[in-house]
């Protein structure tokens, strides 16, 4: 592989609760390729949002940041406020769950464009009302000139998160944070908009990197995923190696839990138990108490992400006997 | 709906609304004790200058016939004359509620000149000192008489520092807009403290919010975040609130206008109650609450504007 376009190495987010500071993300390290669609995987709290929000700094305040997020040469996290404003949205943009609640409620959609337009490119404003239209007309939604002057209410949720692609694709970026952008729409839709992110990744020749819990959505979308449990990455690799042969016990579960068509009938499994809170992550593996490999090394000693097989990384004391038992299910 | 249908919705709405302020005001002289007839006259009057006065004002007329004659009265502009000053009420109306309305829109700018900043200061500083010192300082305002807090204002900055009048409405607009500052002021502070609280409160609810995190992720400047994405949204419930307060503030100018000797329509209302001037009374009743209805429609049109969910 070429040199990643972003590498990430020990980000680290802290939040005070509560009187006492809590880790919600905890040395995570990857990098994202040219053209790359990586995958971030995990349940809720899992720290997967914190993580891509950490990268362009757009935690709440208080929340403090470690760690190196090299972006073209120079550490997003370390970068002064000035510069990281020209990558937000410029270079890198972001695109949320809830189009909802992620788009202006009381401005028109062609104002939440623009201002974008206006902040990073040097058009007019013919120009950017030219370009705005241009933008809905890319994600797809039709009759693009009379819904400029819409506000998010009057779509529907299909069309809201396209909007909200258009908006992030304004100044056409080189790399999409995407936080879950699917997971409040209905399953079709859901389908509409992978492909329409697909699509553009491909038109646009951006990188992207899709937050989701959802393992289907990884499968049909990523190249490489990362796996993330309690702040931390659990399992790293391709997409076909992970789901053929996964390494860690927790990534297992997890495949284990999604329905399959076309293979014979088998119970789902659930993994036993809840993820731990942020203040109360148990010592040694995180994921010892839920899990049916644990031993005592995994009670106590905190399993090293390290390679696997090449390109294929995982954290986790069993990761043979994982493997095995996977081969055997 | 589109906006013009919206205003046209909302003007509607305010025929049923002044009809029945006609009926209140009407009913309301009607039912005070004493008949206005001796008061007018006084205690010792004779039955037959009763009479004449009862006719005279139609006193004797069944009600209905009454409220009739009140209500085209009213619409020609005619409110009947003071029974104390032997005046147009409509004319006294016009000469004193000038001043009670510029007293309450100073008090207003006010008010929204110093909660505005100081909520987005102690929002952003949220449980450090300078939002405890706001919100001390506020607290403190809120909580002392508007009276003692207009002698205090008269006392220091008037008579002691000689810096403003200590009364009277002077003469010509500059004049009386420099009498009237320090009653503004002593107005306003009760009304910025409760503007603030709560535009503090809405400003900490919006400044984390999804679209809040999504216009910074657009690389637009802090201060067009603020004013654009958090300001705006976050004024949608204070602007309710200081519509809600307008009337709040007429009763606070009745108040403020007796400490500073101002001749406003309060201290006309507080003359004409206890001198039983039921013409005046009814007038001035009839115009505040005409005035407070349209700024409650003025109110909502600015809520319209801001959240355009409203009007739709």
């Amino acid at each position: 592989m070429s040199a990643p376009l972003l590498s990430v190495r020990g980000l680290t987010a802290r939040f005070r609760a509560g009187g006492r500071e809590v880790t919600a993300v905890d040395d995570v390290s990857f990098d994202v390729g040219e053209g790359e669609v990586l995958g971030l995987v995990g349940e809720s709290g899992s720290g997967k949002s914190v993580t891509l929000r950490s990268l362009l700094r757009l935690l709440p305040s208080g929340a403090r940041v470690e760690g190196q997020a090299l972006w073209q040469g120079r550490d997003l996290v370390a970068m002064p406020d000035a510069r990281l404003r020209r990558v937000r949205g410029g270079a890198i943009s972001m695109i949320f769950q809830e189009p909802m609640t992620a788009l202006n409620p009381v401005l028109p959609v062609r104002v939440q464009i623009e201002e974008s337009l206006r902040a990073h490119t040097a058009l007019d404003r013919a120009g950017r009302r030219a370009r705005a239209r241009e933008l809905l007309d890319l994600v797809g939604i039709p009759d693009a000139a009379r819904r400029l002057d819409e506000y998010p209410h009057q779509f529907s949720g299909g069309m809201r998160q396209r909007a909200m692609i258009a908006i992030a694709l304004a100044s056409e970026p080189r790399l999409l944070l995407a936080d879950e952008p699917t997971t409040a729409l209905d399953v079709t839709i859901q389908d509409q908009i992978l492909k329409l992110i697909l699509d553009l990744k491909d038109r646009l020749g951006m990188s992207v990197v899709l937050v989701t819990h959802d393992l289907g959505v990884v499968a049909e979308t990523c190249s490489r995923m990362a796996v993330m449990y309690a702040g931390r990455i659990v399992e790293q690799g391709g997409v076909r190696e992970v789901f053929a042969s996964p390494r860690h016990a927790y990534t297992l579960g997890l495949l284990g839990s999604v329905p399959r068509a076309g293979t014979e009938r088998s119970a789902l499994r659930s993994i036993e138990g809840t993820p731990p809170g942020l203040a109360a992550i148990p010592p040694g593996c995180a994921f010892n108490p839920r899990c049916a490999f644990a031993t005592t090394v995994c009670r106590e000693v905190r399993p090293d992400l390290s390679p696997r097989t090449p390109g294929h990384l995982a954290a986790c004391h069993h990761s043979d006997r994982v493997a095995q038992a996977s081969l055997a299910a | 709906m589109s906006t013009p249908e919206y205003l046209a919705r909302r003007l509607l709405q305010l025929v049923p609304t002044l009809i029945a302020i006609l009926v209140v005001v009407f009913a309301l002289v009607r039912l005070l004790p004493g008949d206005p007839a001796s008061a007018i006259l006084g205690d010792r009057a004779l039955d037959a200058d009763v009479e004449r006065i009862n006719r005279e004002y139609g006193f004797d007329r069944p009600i209905p016939v009454q409220f009739g004659i009140f209500v085209r009265q009213v619409l020609t502009g005619d409110l009947g004359d003071s029974t104390s000053l032997k005046v147009p009420v409509a004319q006294l109306i016009a000469e004193r509620l000038p001043i009670t309305m510029l007293l309450t829109l100073m008090a207003a700018l006010i008010s929204v000149a110093l909660a505005v900043p100081l909520a987005f200061v102690a929002a952003l500083c949220r449980d450090r000192l300078a939002d405890g010192m706001i919100r001390g300082a506020f607290q403190v305002g809120l909580s002392m008489p508007v009276f003692y807090l207009g002698l205090i204002l008269l006392t220091v900055f008037g008579a002691r520092l000689g810096w403003f009048p200590v009364g009277g409405d002077g003469d010509g607009l500059l004049d009386l807009l420099y009498h009237l500052v320090l009653p503004a002021i002593t107005l306003a502070l009760s009304l910025a403290a409760v503007l603030m609280r709560n535009l503090r409160a809405a400003i900490i609810d919006v400044v984390d919010a999804d679209y809040v995190t999504f216009a910074r992720s657009k690389g637009l400047r802090g201060s067009l975040v603020l004013l654009r994405h958090v300001l705006r949204n976050a004024l949608i419930s204070t602007v309710a609130l200081f519509g809600l307060s307008i009337g709040t503030l007429l009763g606070g100018a009745v108040v403020t206008e007796t400490v500073f000797a101002i001749p406003g329509a309060g201290r006309l209302m507080v003359d004409s109650i206890t001198g039983r001037d039921y013409p005046v009374v009814q007038g001035l009743t009839l115009a505040l609450a005409v005035l407070v209805s349209l700024t409650f429609l003025l109110t909502d049109l600015l809520q319209a504007w801001l959240d355009p969910r409203i009007a739709r």
